[in-house]
């Protein structure tokens, strides 16, 4: 089965241009999508392979994300970082329509909701005592 | 069957020569343009690309032929290159366009090219005297020179070299190590004379003599005698003397090998004439790089400069048509274990010339600088060669240096450094010691990556490691270690450097552009200057967008997508995600509603961390995205642009209102700097301090622009400096009363807000264009000032506060709230 269901997420003008937004899920880290200099629209979960930072929060260049933590560079296509770096955060599906951007529901349902962010913090010294 | 609508024909390229500068071609090619050719390699030696430079080591027994292949079989399969290894280039057919090689068993093969770069590198001289031709007489060039005195010394016992330059020692120092009696002839009055003044050059003879190296210095050497076996067995000079050898090593120096070029007609001049794209000026199909090309009237014959010209000319086949060479300044160090020496630049000195030295003859240290004209332009060290890396630096940098004059000679780490327990000789740290102490790295890890993956140059080793990366204060230890590792050519970047990989326009570049051709938007300065990419990066944009702001106030636009996070959402990002919040207390001063009012925030918002800065101010830690605008509209005081590369805060002590000792009313000068100056953007960020009398509780050494309060005014010192490297604030002048306070401090952060590199702290900035200057704008011209105190107040005049007036700083809300919030 596994049809994909788009779901309608915004227009694709609620994302600036070389910018980003997020989008939440019931479970798991958000989903960042970003919109480039050409109106593409890709999606990545919001977690740098690095140290977790939201790459959301970048700087979008060409078809890149600077992630805003320590600046290394994520393909939006792929999501892989760039040499020397490695890893790789996990990919959505998007589509864009008439200027109205769906991501897949199975994937925002199931996809990478194990991973999570760093924890900083008060919370981080409980976590380690 | 193949389906594929005509499939475009790969173009051919062919290389003469598998050297390092040739194969650091095609690795940069490879990678901007992975399918344009079918590539061939001719290398004469039956071995793949190898670290030429790092010979001595092996000869010496330090390590070993494989620890120094750089490209070995497997990486010409994986990238389709044709490697005919052991194959010489007897002839190349420009009208046919065909390479034909010869191997030691007479096999030919003939590979046809549409392109065709020379790297055929240089060859040794020899002596032109009787003998030369001996067994047992070699020069020492490439692996099987190596080989050959390997050989040699475990079965004979005497070595003459002939030449005490750089190659010369290093393969006498091998061929002692290796258990042979030594001696070196050198006709020249000192050892190494092109690269060490007379009394660095006894100073390593002594040094050498010590370890048992023999010098017939000023002797010339006449003709080899021969034995009756064939093979060498002595050296006789022109006075009759003779001593013994089995070994005979030529290091008198190397010649481009031009044998072929010169076959194929191309014009030759000391190495192949080739323009700054690296083009013979002959035929444009063919390319010269490395030691075989003559640039400028210079053959180059060190690493550094020969990437350089790798780069250049790969960008040129890749046919991106950019890039130009415009020659390096060079450096040497010789790789004699134990053994510290450097030199750069003019080091003998001269008419006009100012020499600093300091001689310890017993201590076996000798530095000298030679200063011109208020700059550094050489520099000849021995013993002690830890800066070695920073004086080249200044030299390249062209840098005035009276401001650092007294503690020139002291070197780098007298100015301040931290992050690395205060060590600052690489060699002297233990492998397990952290380098690099923002990200971890340790000497041995950096050093394993240098020899492993082949670097050269400080970006690659800050790529691969991320040692370097992060603040920078490790620098010089990193420089060090690349010297030690990749070998003594390691030369650093060029003096004038671009932004970044989009474009080869300096900081500068861009700022004069904006300015003569008033650009307006980011769009336009990358079209105006040819970006090549389409949008820049994250390294230039936010810097262009600076440039244009504080270039056009009031007139450029902000581009909220072009700055760091920070800066977009007006608080600063932690390593959760979350943000922290620091409203303005107007010189540290607070009330006890603004403190109820935060603390009811706190208990609102959950809050975790509650902690007060080093800038007297209050830091409220892990606020969640979505709740930063209530948050500032809550707490309802000004933003702190904690977060900015702006004004942060004007420190003050209590100052005359309540202090004993106070001169001065400090925290009113504070207060009144703080309202004058907030909102103030800068290339980097700007922290103030006003102390009320000379005991300065406020700190004010080390700040930007640091105020002291004495009974008769205010002195203001300016670009001090508290973070990676310590630096004390230098006195600037002395006024009178607080609004020349104000004048005098607005007028020089104004200065260094225009003229400023982005990202450049003021220390950096006064240090690059002099103290001096700055007081001739700031002090002696008055009028001049005044200007650029009106300008500042022009350019802050009606600024919002972007956490009060959100809309009027044009804050995007939207991105603190997610864009949807979806169901499973």
């Amino acid at each position: 089965m596994n049809t994909s269901q788009w779901t309608p997420i915004c227009l694709i003008d609620d994302i600036p241009v070389l910018g980003a937004r997020r989008v939440a899920r019931e479970r798991g880290l958000d989903v960042a999508i970003f919109r480039t200099g050409q109106n593409q629209v890709f999606a990545l979960l919001d977690r740098c392979p690095h140290k977790g930072g939201p790459l959301s929060q970048g700087i979008v260049f060409g078809t890149h994300v600077a992630c805003p933590l320590h600046n290394w560079t994520i393909g939006l296509c792929d999501g892989q970082a760039a040499a020397p770096d490695e890893g790789r955060t996990p990919k959505f599906s998007v589509k864009v329509e008439n200027g109205q951007v769906y991501l897949d529901a199975h994937e925002l349902a199931t996809l990478a909701t194990d991973l999570e962010r760093p924890i900083a913090g008060p919370a981080r010294r409980a976590a380690q005592a | 069957m193949d389906m594929r609508v005509n499939p475009k024909a790969k173009m051919k390229l062919v290389m003469v020569g598998n050297g390092m500068a040739g194969v650091r071609t095609l690795e940069e090619l490879l990678r901007i343009a992975p399918d344009l050719y079918d590539i061939t390699v001719f290398g004469a030696e039956p071995h793949p690309n190898y670290n030429r430079i790092l010979l001595s080591p092996v000869l010496a027994g330090e390590q070993t032929l494989e620890e120094i292949v750089l490209n070995d079989w497997s990486w010409y399969t994986e990238h389709g290159i044709a490697l005919n290894a052991g194959f010489l280039v007897t002839e190349v057919d420009r009208v046919k366009r065909l390479v034909t090689g010869v191997n030691a068993q007479g096999e030919t093969v003939t590979a046809g090219y549409d392109r065709l770069i020379m790297a055929t590198g240089s060859k040794p001289f020899i002596l032109p005297i009787p003998g030369k031709d001996l067994e047992g007489v070699l020069a020492y060039r490439d692996i099987a020179d190596t080989q050959a005195m390997i050989e040699a010394a475990q079965k004979y016992r005497h070595a003459v070299v002939i030449g005490g330059g750089l190659l010369g020692l290093e393969a006498a120092n091998g061929l002692l190590k290796r258990g042979m009696q030594v001696s070196v002839v050198h006709v020249a009055p000192w050892l190494m004379e092109r690269q060490l003044d007379e009394v660095a050059g006894k100073l390593l003879q002594q040094s050498l003599e010590a370890r048992g190296m023999q010098f017939l210095i000023g002797a010339q050497t006449q003709e080899l005698v021969g034995g009756t076996d064939g093979r060498v067995r002595a050296v006789r000079f022109k006075d009759g003397r003779e001593v013994p050898a089995d070994l005979v090593v030529m290091a008198v120096g190397i010649r481009p090998n031009t044998e072929l070029a010169e076959k194929m007609r191309l014009h030759v001049n000391r190495g192949i004439v080739v323009s700054d794209t690296m083009q013979t000026v002959t035929d444009p199909r063919i390319y010269a790089v490395g030691e075989c090309a003559s640039h400028r009237g210079v053959a180059y014959g060190l690493v550094a400069p020969l990437y350089e010209q790798a780069k250049v000319l790969a960008t040129h086949l890749a046919e991106f048509g950019i890039g130009r060479y415009t020659g390096s300044l060079t450096s040497t160090k010789l790789k004699v274990t134990g053994i510290d020496l450097f030199s750069a630049g003019d080091f003998m000195g001269g008419e006009g010339c100012e020499e600093i030295v300091l001689s310890d003859p017993i201590g076996g240290v000798y530095k000298k600088l030679v200063i011109k004209d208020d700059r550094l332009v050489g520099a000849c060290l021995y013993g002690d060669t830890v800066d070695g890396s920073w004086y080249f630096k200044l030299l390249r940098e062209g840098r005035k240096i009276h401001d650092i004059r007294d503690k020139l000679m002291f070197g780098e780490s007298n100015i301040g450094d931290t992050g690395h327990q205060g060590q600052n000789k690489a060699a002297a740290m233990a492998d397990s010691d952290e380098v690099c102490g923002c990200n971890g790295v340790t000497k041995g890890a950096i050093c394993k990556a240098i020899q492993e993956k082949g670097l050269f140059t400080l970006d690659e080793v800050r790529k691969h490691t991320k040692a370097s990366a992060s603040c920078g204060s490790c620098t010089g230890l990193v420089e060090q270690l690349l010297m030690f590792t990749a070998g003594g050519d390691y030369s650093a970047t060029p003096k004038k450097k671009a932004i970044c990989g989009c474009t080869d326009h300096s900081h500068q570049q861009v700022r004069d552009a904006i300015r003569a051709q008033k650009l307006l938007t980011i769009a336009d300065t990358m079209r105006f200057l040819e970006w090549r990419t389409p949008n820049g990066c994250a390294t230039c944009r936010p810097a262009i967008n600076y440039y244009l702001i504080s270039t056009w106030p009031k007139e450029a636009k902000d581009d909220p997508q072009s700055r760091f996070i920070n800066e977009r959402a007006h608080a600063n990002i932690q390593k959760d995600g979350t943000y922290s919040v620091v409203p303005r207390m107007w010189g540290g001063e607070t009330t006890a509603a603004e403190l109820r009012r935060i603390a009811d925030v706190v208990d609102k918002y959950r809050i975790p961390t509650v902690k007060v800065t080093g800038g007297q101010r209050i830091d409220l830690l892990g606020v969640k995205q979505e709740d930063l605008a209530n948050v500032w509209r809550d707490i309802g005081m000004p933003s702190g642009h904690a977060y900015a590369k702006a004004l942060r805060t004007v420190k003050t002590c209590v100052g005359s209102e309540w202090c004993r000792m106070g001169t001065q009313d400090s925290t009113q000068m504070g207060k009144d700097l703080e309202r004058a100056l907030w909102r103030m953007y800068a290339p980097h960020k700007v922290k103030l301090a006003v102390s009320g009398c000379p005991r300065n509780c406020a700190e004010a050494g080390i700040k930007d622009v640091g105020v002291i309060g004495v009974d008769s005014g205010w002195e203001i010192y300016v670009a001090g400096n508290g973070g990676i490297k310590t630096e004390v604030a230098q006195f600037l002048v002395k006024v009178k009363t607080p609004q020349e306070v104000l004048e005098y401090s607005g007028a020089f952060l104004q200065l260094y807000r225009l003229e400023g590199w982005y990202l450049e702290r003021t220390v950096h900035y006064v240090g690059r264009v002099g103290l001096d200057y700055v007081k001739q704008r700031i002090v002696e011209d008055a009028e001049g000032r005044r200007a650029l105190w009106e300008q500042l107040q022009f350019a802050l005049d009606g600024e919002p506060d972007p956490w009060l007036e959100l809309d009027k700083a044009a804050v995007d809300t939207r991105q603190f709230q997610p864009v949807a919030v979806v169901e499973a």
